[in-house]
């Protein structure tokens, strides 16, 4: 049947990894969210590319967005385990996506250098590509997922869209459940 | 926990240790017989689940896992399959009990004799049930008291009768559940508590829900949803006759020139084959892996498939259908607190030839997401799907936004069958399931026609906006059923009215497999009853020596 968490499921773009690339990942970014550590994979020109297009997804405009969170480490995560596979997508979106800059600004020299209606021009002529859209999926991945995960550091992700994460919720649930009887 | 051997001839291997599989073991066990469950999953407990969607979700922390067990896909036999993940199950003991939503629906009386009722739907092998609801009722309620359905009996004034009430009270209503509720009694509908597998109130030594919304897809930490992991499983090894044995993945059931089963073959964790021996086998691995077992355990008596005399095995899968709208309102309904579903209602369930086609379904409040499937698919079509506004978007419909999803009939066509792939195989060099699937165009009518149903209900709901999903994109399955109908005729059907296979007396077959209709899904509350029943019948059968 139709229904988003089965849509992703079957249309999603991670590929499955192994326990043991889930259990490295993990790992790996609890020591991103308590040290922001260096990268694993992602070289560090690449990583401030990759973020800049991330927090345009999620943009820093008045509360946290992809950079707070640290969205980043998890797609640094993902590219190092349990999305390797994917790697390619990366590096051939971003250098296209270079391509774009220069066509587009011959003046500028790197994304993250871009004036914000730059960055968005860029964006919107390639967000039908293969990879804009993966860095998306990505991005709201990092920003949404567990803390465990390397994004969403001090829960910033969760706290933009109202969740507060507990075992114990008390009813009544939102705003018309006081109706009931 | 005891330990058998494997050369050890136990009375009974059950495969699979899900809804179906657990409830035997547990009847089976404490009937006094020696039993292995046979698992491919780990064993895992409730300190075990975690409150992550990414893994559980998009790892498959406790389901199928398509880079080491693929499946194919086709929409009709002319198409070669591609590899695509289309259904979905729990891979753990307590398969998909543990980690489904815990919708727990009777079907109703009209669902065991619809081809009478409505009569023939061309195109579909649609038929009766060789059992009636009221053969069935007694063992629905022995299924709603010993796991713990909580449930306000009555409320539905479309269920067949009921020799005793739900166990336990409803669980709280949402503010989808309050808001359904007003749409559709505006409507003139009967709206109903849902009956649930998860606790309300403490049971059997088992804590209540805490309301933390972690239910769809997951495993409960408080023990209170109503899993066979948290339930009957527990029941059956305090026996001391049961032993579960996780991360044994079957790839075959052995049987014998004279046609009886002695065993199942399995590869253990360290990838080792060994063979269980048995006086009987009960097959509960789910709709598709059960057909599958037995398409890979010929022999040169049964040179189609174990217990395939009939050419049946693998016909009729039926598909998990359904359509699915949300909404917005303009003050917080936090759904993401609580189980996932609190209202629902049954008054399109019945088929009207009025309509033009067959077809029915029930239809329940919900909210259906987590923060990543929201964050990527929650918002309406026409949002942004990066930057400033799809930001605040998200900000404000995660906390404002419901959905109501219809539970939809699908039919028995002949010719949307699960068989083995000819090409590809999985991480033990093992055949896998291909799906050849298309729903009936009464499917399709329904959905469509359902659809425009719960856009009436969001909207006299007073949602500000109502958004409605393609109903043609069917998606994942999680609702296996069809592929080896019970029925009366050996040559129409794989097994008879007590789940006991027509070509080899000591093989059951017990899980979704058996449906001979779909009904409105939620198959739980009928697979559990079907089994309760079949592991009686099991019972009488090996005390009287026939197995």
């Amino acid at each position: 049947m139709y229904r988003p968490t089965r849509r992703s499921l079957l249309f999603g773009t991670l590929s499955a990894a192994t326990l043991a690339d889930v259990a490295m990942a993990q790992e790996h970014a609890q020591r991103a969210a308590s040290t922001n550590a260096a990268f694993r994979y992602l070289k560090a020109a690449d990583a401030a590319e990759i973020e800049a297009i991330a927090s345009q997804i999620l943009p820093s405009d008045g509360t946290p967005g992809a950079r707070e969170a640290g969205c980043i480490h998890f797609i640094d995560r993902a590219l190092e385990s349990f999305d390797k596979d994917k790697r390619g997508v990366y590096t051939k979106g971003l250098a296209e996506m270079q391509r774009k800059r220069s066509e587009l600004f011959p003046e500028s020299r790197t994304i993250a250098g871009l004036e914000q209606a730059q960055a968005i021009a860029l964006f919107t002529a390639l967000q039908e590509t293969e990879f804009f859209k993966l860095v998306r999926t990505h991005t709201v991945m990092g920003f949404l997922a567990t803390p465990d995960w390397g994004g969403n550091q001090g829960n910033v992700g969760w706290a933009h869209i109202g969740l507060e994460h507990k075992m114990i919720h008390q009813p009544p649930f939102g705003y018309y459940a006081g109706e009931a009887k | 926990m005891i330990r058998y051997k494997p050369s050890e001839v136990v009375d009974f291997v059950v495969i699979g240790s899900g809804a179906a599989g657990g409830v035997v073991a547990k009847e089976l066990s404490t009937a006094g017989f020696s039993v292995v469950v046979l698992e491919q999953g780990a064993y895992v407990k409730e300190k075990d689940f975690k409150h992550d969607e990414f893994g559980v979700a998009y790892q498959h922390a406790i389901a199928n896992d398509p880079k080491v067990q693929p499946s194919t896909y086709r929409t009709n036999a002319s198409e070669t399959a591609k590899v695509e993940q289309r259904y979905d199950y729990g891979r753990l003991v307590g398969g998909g009990s543990v980690h489904f939503t815990a919708n727990y629906w009777r079907f109703h009386p009209d669902d065991f004799r619809e081809r009478s009722v409505f009569g023939d739907v061309p195109g579909s092998s649609f038929a009766d049930w060789p059992v009636t609801y009221d053969e069935l009722e007694p063992y629905y309620t022995k299924a709603e008291w010993e796991l713990g359905i909580s449930g306000l009996a009555g409320a539905n004034p479309f269920e067949g009768p009921r020799s005793k009430p739900y166990p336990l009270p409803p669980l709280p209503v949402k503010s989808s559940g309050v808001l359904f509720e007003r749409g559709t009694k505006k409507l003139g509908l009967h709206p109903f508590p849902s009956p649930m597998a998860i606790l309300s109130q403490p049971y059997q030594g088992r804590g209540a829900c805490t309301h933390c919304g972690f239910c769809e897809m997951f495993g409960c930490e408080m023990r209170a949803k109503s899993s066979t992991l948290a339930s009957v499983i527990p029941m059956a090894e305090k026996t001391g006759k049961c032993e579960i044995r996780s991360g044994c993945y079957v790839r075959r059931i052995q049987s014998s020139d004279a046609g009886r089963v002695t065993g199942a073959v399995y590869f253990d964790s360290q990838r080792r084959e060994v063979f269980q021996r048995a006086r009987a086998v009960v097959l509960s691995a789910n709709g598709v892996e059960s057909a599958k077992l037995l398409l890979m355990s010929g022999s040169k008596r049964f040179p189609h498939g174990l217990a395939n005399g009939s050419g049946m095995v693998g016909r009729n899968f039926m598909w998990d259908l359904g359509s699915f709208a949300s909404d917005l309102f303009d003050h917080p309904l936090d759904e993401y607190k609580g189980v996932q579903v609190s209202r629902l209602i049954h008054d399109y369930y019945a088929a009207d030839p009025k309509r033009g086609f067959y077809g029915g379904a029930g239809i329940d409040a919900r909210f259906d997401w987590q923060p990543i499937s929201f964050g990527l698919d929650g918002l309406p079509p026409d949002a942004p799907k990066w930057g400033s506004e799809y930001k605040r978007m998200l900000g404000k419909y995660f906390t404002h936004t419901f959905s109501a999803l219809a539970h939809a009939t699908s039919l028995p066509v002949e010719s949307n069958v699960l068989d083995l792939d000819p090409t590809v195989k999985d991480d033990w060099g093992l055949p896998v399931p291909r799906i050849t699937y298309q729903p009936h165009p009464d499917d399709m009518k329904n959905l469509v026609w359902i659809q425009r149903r719960q856009v009436e209900i969001l909207e006299a709901a007073g949602a500000t906006r109502v958004w409605k999903y393609p109903v043609e994109d069917i998606g994942v399955s999680r609702h296996l059923m069809g592929t080896m109908r019970m029925g009366n005729d050996p040559a129409r059907s794989v097994v008879d009215r007590f789940n006991r296979a027509h070509d080899v007396p000591n093989l059951f077959v017990v899980d979704g497999s058996s449906f001979v209709t779909s009904a409105r899904q939620q198959p739980t509350a009928t697979i559990q009853a079907l089994a309760y029943r079949a592991a009686e019948a099991a019972g009488v059968a090996a005390r009287r020596g026939e197995l």
